[in-house]
């Protein structure tokens, strides 16, 4: 089965880089699926899980934010954070959920009201993707 | 000339104060190996979207986004980095000097520029000088994670997008190598500098060009204000440890000194003793 070469790079280093089968992942247009001689392509991704499959097997990734760059034969996703699942900090992940929640239901001003709504997506794809 | 005792002293003091530059310059240089390390693990990520961004602007020659876009100058914003404590040799003050006459020699008034002060160093300096401060972040840690900047970082890009400020000019010590860092000064925002490199593919957009600018764009100017600050924060390591070095140096050459002057102190005095004793002896005969 063809392949391609997928990278997922952060500012803080890259955090993948391997051979898979296919990538799904969510642009903010929709849910996209990338197999190998995929023509050229540029979409902004959201908060959201990607999926990397592999001989039956399926490799999952927290990303935040960013865009992928394909290629026919190489995906690039340059996100702002993107971790394995076995790298989650369920933890800080459940403080971060509640403390976005609190914030949302006290209704303070409009842009304390975005930021916490972006933290509570990010905590809850945290939180899923580490299940 | 000085008694034994306090030259005693100063010698002790001396050596105490060469133990502790020894400690920080050897703290200084494991954190600028680490610093370099950073520096380094940004490098693939700086340039894949500086790739994409200067593909899709090849690729389109006629994409507008107000970020590519010059428009009339009326206030000038400096994103100044710096440290937070001292004792980092001229890394602060070369900066902080460049910085200053660049404002003297660019503008009248003070309303015509503003500064976003990373660290202590610049803020104070700013302040003590009525230069007025936008944004700052102070306390940075000395490894950085993107997480720590990306608020100011955005902020700072968001105050372009509401025309707050026209261009954005950021001022760091660019990490040459360990015993060599450069002032440099380069201009952020409107992002001017897209040549195009050669190999670059026709690339689908989804949804479209325009979004993908309104997101894309302001990524790039983030990760570029992280670069540097990394670049930053790799000379700032190497800066107070060639400072240390050198005061280390400065301590070692002190001591010898002293204690030749301590030896010379001591036999002058036994010399004396000696001469008194036998001036003692011949009024006895």
């Amino acid at each position: 089965m063809k392949t391609l070469t997928v990278s997922v790079v952060t500012p803080d280093g890259p955090v993948l880089e391997d051979d898979f089968e296919m990538v799904s992942c969510k642009a903010e247009t929709g849910e996209l699926g990338i197999l190998p001689g995929h023509i050229p392509l540029v979409a902004p991704l959201t908060i959201s899980a990607v999926r990397l499959k592999r001989n039956n097997g399926e490799e999952k990734l927290a990303i935040n934010g960013g865009f992928m760059e394909v290629r026919p034969d190489k995906v690039t996703i340059l996100a702002q954070s993107a971790e394995l699942p076995t790298d989650i900090n369920v933890e800080r992940a459940k403080e971060a959920k509640s403390r976005a929640e609190s914030r949302l239901q006290s209704k303070q001003d409009n842009i304390d009201f975005q930021r916490a709504e972006l933290a509570l997506k990010r905590a809850l794809n945290r939180l899923d993707i580490s299940q | 000339m000085a008694s034994l005792r306090d030259i005693k002293g100063r010698i002790d003091s001396t050596k105490k104060t060469k133990q502790i530059t020894k400690a920080m310059e050897m703290v200084s240089a494991s954190k600028m190996s680490k610093a370099e390390q950073n520096a380094k693990a940004f490098v693939p990520y700086g340039e894949k979207i500086q790739e994409v961004v200067k593909s899709i602007a090849a690729n389109n020659p006629d994409a507008t986004h107000p970020m590519l876009e010059k428009r009339e100058v009326k206030k000038t914003g400096y994103l100044v980095i710096t440290s937070d404590r001292g004792l980092a040799g001229a890394y602060n003050s070369s900066v902080l000097r460049n910085l200053y006459q660049t404002i003297q020699s660019r503008h009248q008034s003070t309303d015509e520029y503003t500064v976003i002060a990373v660290g202590r160093m610049g803020f104070d300096f700013c302040r003590k000088r009525g230069i007025p401060v936008a944004k700052s972040i102070l306390g940075l840690a000395d490894q950085p994670n993107f997480s720590e900047i990306k608020e100011l970082a955005s902020e700072t890009v968001q105050m372009y997008s509401d025309e707050e400020i026209d261009e954005l000019n950021i001022f760091y010590n660019h990490y040459v190598s360990a015993i060599s860092q450069q002032v440099t000064t380069t201009k952020l925002l409107p992002i001017t500098d897209m040549e195009t490199t050669g190999s670059t593919s026709e690339y689908e957009y989804e949804p479209n060009q325009e979004q993908i600018l309104n997101v894309l764009l302001p990524q790039y100017a983030e990760a570029l204000i992280y670069g540097a600050l990394l670049d930053g924060k790799a000379s700032e390591h190497a800066a107070r440890m060639t400072a240390m070095r050198s005061a280390t140096d400065n301590a070692d050459e002190l001591i010898g000194d002293l204690t030749l002057s301590y030896n010379r102190a001591r036999q002058a005095a036994i010399t004396q003793e000696i001469t008194e004793i036998i001036g003692g002896v011949a009024a006895l005969e």
